[in-house]
């Protein structure tokens, strides 16, 4: 457990001292949700109708943009390599590399998503299960996009294959968090649908590492 | 399984497989579209569209069935490492991408006139697409990295992970699709086939099948001869 903590410890820190490189997926995700209403007009009973689709998207996008962090600058300074020899299994490092990826991702974009609610007009019936949705969410989001990012390793401007390798993969995990949001915003039951996405993160705990760790060692070979 | 994996045997093996699936495929297709076009009574709603169907439907499973080919032989090929299942995972990718554009094309042409649009957001069309991106991406990994044997494992990961996906997209896109038009009309289940259509429509499915496993050996012993010119030209080299 000690080395697990020491990884994600170190992930933070690298990511804290980095400054503003870490915010900019935030940046993004304010900029992509701010070009809709000037995309497709500021009334408010529209805006407040797409907001859950368009937090939701906005929030994949930023997150899969922010996912060449996770491996890239380890992989190319050699300290990945280095990370092998610490005695965690390779699964287990890839794990704490995923959870420091979403605790500064994830955790922000989670915590900026109701300010923008807000800006979209979206229903106040809707705030509970956005966040719980995107809190449940976008842990798999980091995870399943760990593979994504761990195959183009070896790839140079891996950005537009990382995109069409983990989008498809996003899908569900969109779909039962926009429908969360939804039932909630019309007074129906987001239990379900919350329970489905929690189904997706669970599963996808032990099996994304596992597929990324399998990767991470192709490129280390 | 493992005496096949003498790339000059399964060679020797694939010429002669080749030619015979490749006439196979040409009657069964020639047979089947005359029964398709011209002996097929047009349908009492459809009309002559609802001979799209004999191209469409086939197109349809040969894509997830390619899918399926391709997820089980990236297994075989990263548990057992079998030199030539990397090969015939690689092989079907194309084959299957065709298949399933083929089966989107059709399936818009075939819904303009039915449905009165070339495109809806029906579960069954968004689950094909996202099947055709899957196809894509497992493509362009091949694509992108250099080193071969890499590049088999990686896309056989990436392979086996679409596999887990396509029955959880296919679940979670039905359940969205019913979520904001139930009772579509646009259900395909109408009654059921009568048989003067159902022998046509199998027949072409054979013939689909057929031309796979001729463009399957095709592709693969140009993959294995391309290896063995680079050898060639390497061991040139080195000399």
């Amino acid at each position: 457990m000690k080395p697990f903590l020491a990884v994600i410890a170190r992930d933070l820190r690298l990511a804290v001292r980095q400054g503003g490189a870490t915010f900019l997926a935030l940046v993004f995700f304010l900029l992509t949700v701010t070009l809709f209403p000037l995309g497709i007009g500021p009334e408010p009973a529209l805006l407040a109708r797409v907001a859950p689709g368009v937090l939701w998207v906005a929030a994949l996008l930023a997150a899969m943009l922010s996912l060449d962090r996770l491996f890239q600058a380890d992989f190319e300074d050699g300290s990945l390599e280095q990370l092998t020899l610490s005695g965690l299994p390779l699964g287990g490092i890839v794990l704490a590399k995923i959870v420091a990826h979403w605790l500064t991702t994830g955790l922000p974009l989670l915590l900026a998503a109701p300010i923008l609610a807000v800006l979209l007009n979206m229903n106040s019936e809707g705030f509970a299960a956005l966040l719980l949705s995107m809190a449940i969410g976008t842990p798999a989001l980091s995870l399943i996009g760990a593979i994504g990012a761990a195959l183009t390793l070896t790839v140079r401007r891996g950005g537009v294959l990382l995109s069409l390798l983990v989008l498809p993969l996003y899908i569900p995990v969109l779909i039962f968090g926009v429908a969360a949001i939804d039932a909630a915003v019309h007074g129906l039951n987001a239990k379900p649908h919350v329970l489905l996405l929690a189904a997706l993160t669970l599963a996808a705990v032990p099996l994304c590492p596992w597929a990324a760790a399998a990767a991470v060692k192709l490129s280390l070979e | 399984m493992h005496y096949f994996a003498n790339p000059a045997r399964f060679t020797r093996l694939a010429g002669i497989i080749q030619p015979w699936a490749g006439a196979l495929a040409a009657i069964l297709l020639v047979v089947g579209l005359y029964l398709a076009l011209v002996v097929v009574p047009a349908d009492y709603q459809q009309g002559d569209t609802v001979r799209i169907m004999f191209v469409h439907v086939p197109s349809a499973w040969m894509a997830m069935f390619c899918y399926s080919f391709l997820a089980v032989a990236s297994a075989i090929a990263l548990i057992w490492k079998h030199p030539l299942a990397d090969l015939a995972a690689k092989a079907s990718a194309p084959i299957g991408a065709g298949f399933t554009f083929l089966a989107l094309v059709t399936g818009s042409i075939w819904g303009k006139p039915m449905w009165g649009t070339w495109w809806v957001w029906d579960a069954r069309l968004t689950s094909v697409l996202i099947l055709f991106f899957l196809y894509l991406g497992y493509m362009a990994l091949w694509q992108s990295i250099e080193d071969g044997q890499k590049a088999a494992k990686a896309a056989a990961v990436l392979a086996l992970v679409g596999a887990i996906n396509v029955p959880i997209i296919k679940f979670s896109v039905d359940w969205w699709n019913t979520l904001h038009q139930p009772a579509s009309v646009l259900r395909m289940d109408g009654p059921a086939i009568h048989p003067s259509m159902l022998w046509p429509l199998l027949i072409m499915a054979l013939a689909f099948k057929a031309y796979f496993v001729a463009l399957l050996m095709a592709r693969m012993r140009m993959e294995l001869n391309l290896r063995r010119i680079r050898a060639l030209r390497l061991a040139e080299r080195t000399s």
